[in-house]
């Protein structure tokens, strides 16, 4: 055996499953077209957002690279939804597309254990539906006792402009030909699937004083709970703001017909909520303009592609070259721009994401893991995370470990493989607070609390860092219990304090934790009764849990609830056909994903609850035979 | 299985006792809750129980109370059973106490499912377990499909359609939060939300409690002096239609001793017992009696005497019944008309119970009177099972928690926690809960993108 684990891809999510592979003491390799375009971003130039930004905290929190790999890169960050609530805050940073792949290469070549290797894969080794290894493009074998693929959106790649088909990736790379055929032959459904990205333009021909400024938070924030911050917050690099106008909407629907989707050139199924700036015309024909952002892409001036390049967020589209040329031109500031880098759409072939295990291993083919792109999702972070646990989980499966599965109610990366491996997809698949049910629970102060622990267990969370951590536990209990403890009263200095703070006084004595659940108080105001010398994060945390109490103790009664059914385990060699009296819709649906418990059987659409119980009761039946 | 299930377990409307059923570990506190007699929570297994139950400080009836604790019980958790007396409303009554008090309504089949899933009932009997597990879950899921009205299928959906809106446009705002031309749902916009849908589900409550009696039986006193032929109409009634009369003595409330079906409508005969012991209510229980009998009666039907002047008492029974439904049935109309009723007295039906004469004209009348037809032809919406007001209430309550949220100034996300609580209750209420469905409408309205 030439390793333990084979990585295809050195994406995002192939960057997470070598490092998880190689630091659980696997013999790892990385399998990648180009050690240069190892962790590239050959999107958006920015990692997280809502839910997106969450998951990157509880890939670090398991202990993945992503969020300690973007604060490296961090050239401008901010806190979303600040208003709107403890459960929807999430992280977003400008992220340096020339320092982010850098850094990710070095982790990688720094790590022990594992290699790299410049090469496509073109076919696997497979022994008795057992992964064996991989088969590369020159016929050489390589063998292994798992394989991941992270393949991105390499397989049977297509650029398209207008009516221009051609082969190949992100960057005019060389695509993988013949290994999504393999895949079908050996089983597996095959999806073709497409996504687009936006021109790029030379930032010295545009004029910044047509455009609004847009600027960083004024706090510093990073990703990882280690809180190494390498950015100057008062020194962020500002994106900018601009909107089309109607010439721009003009030009867009005299040349429809000639961009690849509109003209009929597109066979794969593109994201609902990514629309190119054609689909966001027509089917938003009332709109007068759309907002577009200049984001810059690198600050490292002499990086030849990304150097002096602007993305221009919003305006995704699959026009010919010249049509982008007067789209361009009709924008406010880029009159005189000049395009570095066309706007464009990619196809490419995904696997059924029904055809996985919760473990992210694939039901074909044992041993064989897939993560990313090719399950059908878009997006680093939902790449990463899953990278992350396909990685772990090749790893614990070739040491005879069980699996780990996060339930929807301790992670996004949860929600995301449970609703992949339970619902399938049909167009890319992007991760949405609103997809997560308990996303109270699921929120960005919290994710150490929520894994921290597996992170330990599994072994990439190391000692020092756990300790740290249980120690932030512990201060938050402490200071919980002193402000349960410590009671005001209404006397005269009190209700003067608390008439400055703006709220209503007291009539009787109360807890601080009670006072702090009104919600014009702030615990920082509790300063006078009570010492809250603790970090920043010990406080956040105590805050929202004692002001959402009531809500939070519903959303994990609720949870609670579906764990339950969760722990019903339905056994693999279930043979839907000998349950009598299932709908004919649940039994289809209940045979192709084949969940793994009764909680899992629940989320499938087209189950109903009448479908369940009597799952259940032939599951009570038949297995207590035996 | 952590929850506490109810039912009625006899069939409704068809025996003299009903038997409201729990399962659950609740079971035991939340009948005690709602119970006037000993501390249930205190006394042994397997006792029979006397005493009342109680709707807040209103007694609903008189009960026997069983208590089983687990695990030797059919379901192998806590049981309560309350033998109350038959009648719809009673039974109903308690029923949705229970559920006030924090039960959930059983879905069919579900204490045998519960029987099964605990282990109690063994292999032998687990295929009939099945049959039946899946005759009542079919009849549910053909139910869920076929009998709800299109009318308030319809109205519920307008109210969830409102409320999904706004829940899509705010989940735009949390997933999108740079949007500038998506417009950002203010309190203002929620609260004008909150306070139509609270109108909305709370006067479709109330009408819907006034249509229940309609639906599920009209309450009706018969009245009249001795020997004048109530016992003999209330026979003609049912015996054509084979309804089953029960006599019960000595409760409280609104009890149904009677059900007689006319043409699918139920009439609940109310205290009958004056017409069967003594064949006269007036003097059985006194006028005082019988005029809080009449007040709380849908219908009151007077027997009068064709062959007799008025006498005081008729004259006393008309004056106190002139506001309410009512039919004057003149019977006797086979002997000599000596009767003078005054000339302004509507709704006058003859009879003679010897030569069977008048009866369909009573049932006519009856008909006309409530506009049964109308109910018939579901011109009407509203809800039209204790399931689904149970479920209604749950709503407006869910809306109330969202308004509360609201005036405390909590952020929206927590708002929008009650607001989809509501949602899916609604939608439970009509069987449409599908969690993709705000989030397709959030892609279909709003231009969002790369």
């Amino acid at each position: 055996m030439d390793y333990d684990i084979i990585v295809v891809g050195g994406g995002h999510a192939g960057c997470e499953a070598a490092l998880a592979s190689a630091r659980l003491n696997n013999k790892t390799l990385l399998i990648t077209g180009n050690i240069n375009n190892i962790a590239d971003m050959p999107c958006n130039p920015s990692i997280g957002g809502p839910a997106k930004g969450i998951v990157v905290r509880e890939i670090d929190a398991l202990g993945g690279e992503m969020a300690k790999n973007a604060d490296k890169a961090c050239i401008q960050i901010k806190m979303l939804n600040t208003k709107k609530g403890p459960a929807v805050q999430a992280l977003r940073a400008q992220a340096d597309k020339n320092i982010y792949p850098k850094e990710m290469l070095k982790t990688l070549k720094d790590t022990e254990n594992l290699e790299i290797k410049e090469s496509l894969v073109e076919d696997l080794i497979v022994n008795d539906n057992k992964i064996g290894g991989v088969v590369l493009e020159d016929g050489n074998k390589i063998t292994s006792k798992a394989v991941i693929l992270t393949t991105g959106t390499y397989l049977k790649a297509d650029i398209l402009t207008g009516s221009n088909r051609t082969p190949g990736g992100p960057h005019g790379e060389r695509r993988s030909n013949s290994l999504s055929d393999k895949l079908k032959e050996y089983g597996f459904t095959i999806l073709r699937l497409k996504t687009g990205t936006p021109q790029r333009v030379d930032k010295n021909t545009i004029d910044f004083t047509k455009t609004s400024v847009e600027e960083g938070d004024k706090e510093e924030y990073t990703f990882s709970f280690s809180n190494k911050v390498y950015y100057d917050v008062n020194n962020q690099t500002p994106c900018h703001l601009i909107y089309t106008n109607e010439k721009t909407h003009e030009i867009i629907k005299e040349h429809l017909n000639e961009s690849s989707m509109y003209g009929g050139y597109v066979t794969g199924v593109g994201p609902r909520y990514c629309p190119s700036i054609e689909d966001k015309v027509v089917r938003f024909s009332d709109k007068e303009r759309h907002q577009l952002f200049l984001e810059p892409e690198s600050l490292v001036e002499d990086d030849p592609e990304y150097g002096n390049s602007i993305y221009i967020q919003g305006f995704s589209t699959s026009m010919p070259y010249e049509v982008q040329e007067e789209m361009v031109h009709s924008l406010p500031g880029l009159e005189n721009a000049k395009i570095l880098k066309y706007a464009y759409a990619i196809e490419y072939d995904a696997i059924d994401s029904l055809q996985l295990n919760q473990s992210l291993e694939t039901k074909v083919i044992e041993n064989l893991f897939t993560a990313g792109q090719i399950n059908g999702t878009s997006g680093y972070e939902e790449a990463a995370g899953q990278g992350l646990i396909a990685g772990i989980n090749a790893s614990r499966k070739i040491n005879n470990q069980e699996p780990l599965v996060l339930k929807r109610n301790e992670a996004y990366i949860g929600v995301l493989i449970d609703d992949l491996v339970t619902k399938g997809i049909k167009d890319p698949y992007r991760l949405l607070t609103s997809r997560a049910e308990y996303r109270l629970l699921l929120r960005n102060d919290n994710a150490d609390i929520r894994l921290k622990d597996y992170g330990h267990e599994i072994g990439l969370i190391n000692d020092e860092d756990y300790s740290k951590y249980k120690e932030k536990i512990n201060n938050i209990e402490k200071l919980t219990n002193e402000l349960k403890e410590v009671r005001i009263t209404p006397k005269k200095d009190v209700l003067e304090y608390l008439d400055k703070l703006g709220t209503t006084p007291l009539k009787e004595g109360i807890s601080l934790y009670e006072l702090l659940k009104r919600p014009e108080i702030k615990i920082k105001d509790l300063k006078e009764y009570i010492n809250l010398d603790y970090d920043k994060e010990v406080l956040e945390e105590i805050e929202i849990e004692c002001k959402y109490e009531g809500y939070i103790k519903k959303a994990t009664k609720e949870a609670e609830k579906m764990l339950s059914l969760e722990e019903k385990q339905i056994p693999k060699d279930i043979d839907y056909n000998k349950v009598s009296n299932l709908a004919s819709e649940a039994r289809e649906k209940l045979i192709k994903v084949m969940p793994t418990t009764l909680g899992q059987a629940s989320r499938i659409s087209g189950v109903n609850p009448a479908d369940i119980s009597i799952l259940m009761v032939y599951l009570r039946r038949k297995y207590n035979e035996q | 299985m952590n929850d506490t299930i109810v039912a009625i377990s006899t069939a409704l409307g068809v025996g003299a006792i009903s038997i409201v059923r729990l399962s659950g570990k609740d079971a035991i506190s939340i009948v005690n809750n709602c119970f006037n007699g000993k501390d249930l929570t205190k006394v042994k297994t397997h006792t029979i129980n006397y005493g009342f139950i109680k709707d807040n400080d209103e007694v609903i009836d008189e009960v026997l109370v069983s208590i089983m604790r687990a695990p030797k019980t059919y379901t192998t958790e806590d049981i309560v059973e309350i033998n109350c007396h038959g009648g719809i409303i009673a039974t109903n009554r308690i029923l949705e106490t229970m559920l006030n008090n924090g039960a959930r309504l059983a879905e069919p089949g579900e204490f045998t499912k519960r029987a099964f899933l605990n282990g109690r009932i063994n292999l032998v009997e687990s295929e009939s377990v099945m049959d039946l597990i899946e005759s009542k879950t079919n009849d549910a899921r053909r139910l869920a499909i076929s009998t709800i009205q299109g009318n308030i299928t319809k109205l519920i959906r307008e109210y969830r359609s409102t409320l999904k809106d706004l829940l899509s446009q705010i989940e735009v705002n949390i997933d999108y939060p740079e949007y500038y031309d998506i417009e950002v749902v203010t309190k203002d916009n929620i609260k004008n939300s909150i306070e139509v849908l609270k109108k909305d589900l709370d006067k479709l409550i109330k009408e819907s409690n006034n249509v229940m009696p309609m639906k599920q039986g009209i309450k009706t006193v018969i009245l009249g002096k001795p020997n004048v032929g109530k016992s003999s109409i209330l026979n003609k009634l049912l015996n054509e239609d084979k309804a089953i009369v029960t006599n019960i003595a000595g409760t409280t409330r609104d009890i149904v001793e009677g059900e007689i079906n006319l043409d699918g409508i139920l009439m609940n005969i109310i205290d009958t017992a004056g017409i069967r012991s003594t064949n006269d209510v007036v003097e059985s229980i006194g006028v005082e009696k019988s005029l809080s009998l009449i007040k709380d009666a849908d219908l009151v039907i007077v027997v009068l005497n064709n062959n007799e002047k008025l006498s005081k008492d008729d004259k006393e029974i008309l004056e106190k019944t002139k506001n309410k439904e009512r039919i004057i049935v003149i019977n006797k109309v086979d002997l000599d008309s000596k009767i003078d009723l005054p000339k302004d007295i509507e709704n006058v039906v003859y009879t003679s119970t010897i030569k069977e004469e008048g009866i369909n004209e009573l049932k006519d009348k009856i008909k006309e009177l409530f506009n049964i037809e109308k109910i018939k032809s579901k011109d009407y919406t509203y809800l039209s099972n204790t399931r689904q007001i149970s479920l209604a209430k749950k709503a407006l309550k869910e809306i109330k928690q969202a308004e509360t949220a609201l005036n405390k100034n909590m952020p929206v996300d927590i708002i929008e926690i009650d607001l989809n609580e509501c949602f899916n209750t609604l939608g439970e209420i009509i069987g449409e809960t599908y969690s993709e469905e705000i989030i397709d409408n959030l892609f279909k309205n709003f231009c969002v993108g790369k």
